[in-house]
């Protein structure tokens, strides 16, 4: 398949569906940082409107994200529909086919998803519905890396990059732990109990802080936050420690994936750049973080660290695919022969 | 707005004048320590919310409100027990909380499960009320919008909870909150602290004193009190370690 303008459109398409997705979970995060998630009771019409009828001058208060974040997911619902068919008609790779008929489920699934958070008032679909959130966006960008000119040209000389499957498993080790970790800053969130642990190095001026109902009710008595979440709980505390703690197995994991890669192929070969630069993003992500806990969960930098960590998770994502697509090539390549031989090439060009 | 509040707040003092009478608990409600200061409310940010303090001071949060002699309001007192056997009387009259100014108003109210609870909205701007029981009280979760102007909503709870939650999420600093139990014996501290049951029948009872920022539990200080022909009286000392 050569890449006409079509494809190259098509691949633009993608990249710009991919992008508005961030932006929608950028929106959706401005949504929980400000705690309005429930602003428009009814769904799918808003205040008894269409959705898409509702003035614009009762857009107010916590509506106007909330109702935002409702028809910029129409709009990406919209493009993953056109990608899809897209897609459907003009791609010759079947896997990529079906890569944009389960976008296209999935983003049917999310708005379904978020409109059921609203009217069954169920506070956990609300982590569901920014964990698939994730994925989907991860989805967009895999569509949107496999679509691209680079995919095709890199996959063609693939086999001149050295990664190992142990480096591939190290990859989607550390792609597990950054999902696990949106997971778990995804549940904190959604638990509404605002900064379980509100200082940074410490927790509670210890490295440890208490959990015993003694300390609960004396912090909970302290503290003065403006939007009165719940109470704080030992479980609150537990899982803002566990997303701490996880932070710092991404930093580690990422600086030794960096490390590997480097002492691999050197500082010039694509896989070495993507893993400085993952590991890269995961520092300024958790500087954001910190920043959260300094700001006493800023909506802004709260919503930043939400977006940045999307980020980190496709780059991880997209890495590990690359890795794979790298290391599969690597072993048909070595397999029974050590030249470009011509089987080994047509296993490359339907890639 | 501010002409109301400070109506209600005379009545609410007129009505703990503490003289006791037959069948009444009186007593105060003292907050021992130094509370966190207080935090103004983001009122500003909401440029409609914000039109309606033109000129006026922005209010704080109320989580402690305490006079100068150490009374702290918005504290709900009611009969923890000692009241099997005896006859319980009929939910009377329609409580009524205001979402006005871009505040919930009262803070802290009381309600017996089977009466009638009206939330209006008083706001040239739309609310929507959205009550957040506990998982385990019973009560049911709903979230209804409130148009400016619109008639008030009707509630009926059944089941008792300290403290039933109402909040605005389109101004997600707006909150009211309901003691809820299945009698009428129960009162809500005033300015000064102090509280006033009234006709409750002779006998030994206990009496819970909760405040719902030292007790977020929803699970306060306890005392026996004894009401005889002339009442009773308990006054109730909570602590808040502070900054």
């Amino acid at each position: 398949m050569d890449f006409s303008d079509q494809n190259r459109w098509l691949h633009r398409f993608a990249v710009i569906s991919a992008v508005a997705t961030w932006i929608l979970i950028g929106i959706g995060g401005l949504v929980t940082s400000h705690g309005v998630g429930m602003a428009v009771p009814d769904w799918p019409t808003t205040y008894g409107y269409n959705m898409f009828l509702f003035p614009p001058s009762k857009w107010v208060g916590g509506i106007f994200y909330e109702h935002s974040h409702r028809l910029f997911a129409s709009f990406v619902g919209l493009l993953t529909t056109v990608l899809a068919i897209w897609l459907w008609i003009k791609e010759d790779r079947r896997w990529i086919r079906w890569l944009g008929v389960l976008a296209f489920f999935g983003v049917v699934a999310q708005g379904v998803l978020g409109g059921l958070r609203v009217t069954l008032m169920i506070d956990s679909l609300g982590i569901f519905h920014a964990a698939l959130a994730q994925l989907f966006l991860v989805l967009l960008s895999i569509i949107a890396l496999a679509t691209s000119v680079w995919w095709k040209k890199w996959v063609m000389t693939a086999k001149t990059i050295p990664i190992t499957d142990s480096m591939w498993t190290a990859n989607a080790f550390v792609t597990f732990l950054i999902f696990g970790q949106l997971v778990l800053g995804a549940a904190m969130r959604h638990q509404h109990a605002g900064l379980a642990v509100p200082d940074f190095p410490f927790a509670y001026g210890k490295v440890w802080p208490a959990t015993d109902p003694a300390f609960l009710e004396k912090i909970n008595r302290e503290r003065i936050d403006v939007m009165d979440p719940n109470p704080i709980t030992a479980a609150h505390i537990q899982l803002h420690m566990a997303h701490r703690i996880g932070a710092l197995a991404i930093v580690i994991s990422a600086g030794w994936l960096a490390w590997r890669n480097l002492r691999a192929a050197g500082t010039s070969a694509v896989n070495s750049r993507f893993a400085i630069g993952l590991l890269g993003l995961i520092l300024v992500q958790a500087a954001f973080g910190v920043f959260t806990v300094w700001s006493n969960k800023a909506a802004d930098v709260a919503t930043g660290h939400v977006m940045i960590g999307a980020i980190c998770l496709v780059v991880s994502s997209l890495f590990c695919l690359i890795s794979a697509r790298c290391g599969s090539v690597a072993f048909t390549v070595r397999a029974p022969m050590d030249s470009e031989n011509g089987s080994a090439l047509s296993v490359l060009q339907s890639s | 707005m501010n002409k109301s509040i400070t109506i209600f707040v005379a009545a609410v003092a007129l009505s703990s004048v503490t003289t006791i009478s037959a069948g009444d608990i009186i007593g105060k409600i003292t907050l021992k320590g130094t509370p966190p200061a207080e935090k103004n409310l983001p009122i500003a940010s909401d440029p409609f919310c914000g039109k309606l303090y033109a000129g006026k001071p922005i209010p704080t949060t109320r989580f402690y409100l305490v006079d100068a002699h150490g009374g702290l309001a918005d504290t709900f007192v009611y009969i923890k027990s000692g009241l099997d056997g005896k006859p319980i009387p009929a939910p009377v009259g329609t409580v009524e909380i205001d979402q006005i100014g871009c505040e919930y108003l009262p803070y802290v109210f009381g309600l017996q499960t089977g009466q009638k609870l009206h939330v209006k909205n008083s706001d040239p701007l739309m609310h929507n009320i959205h009550v957040t029981p506990s998982a385990s009280s019973g009560n049911k979760e709903s979230n209804k919008a409130q148009m400016a102007g619109g008639k008030p909503y009707e509630y009926v709870f059944d089941s008792p909870e300290v403290f039933l939650r109402f909040k605005c999420d389109v101004h997600p600093w707006m909150f009211s909150y309901g003691g809820l139990v299945n009698h009428p014996y129960f009162a809500v501290s005033s300015v000064d602290g102090t509280f006033k049951i009234s006709n409750v029948p002779p006998g030994d009872y206990v009496v819970e004193a909760v405040h719902r920022k030292t007790h977020p539990r929803g699970t306060g200080v306890t005392q026996k009190v004894t009401v005889g022909p002339a009442g009773g009286k308990a006054d109730f000392s909570i602590e808040v370690s502070g900054s």
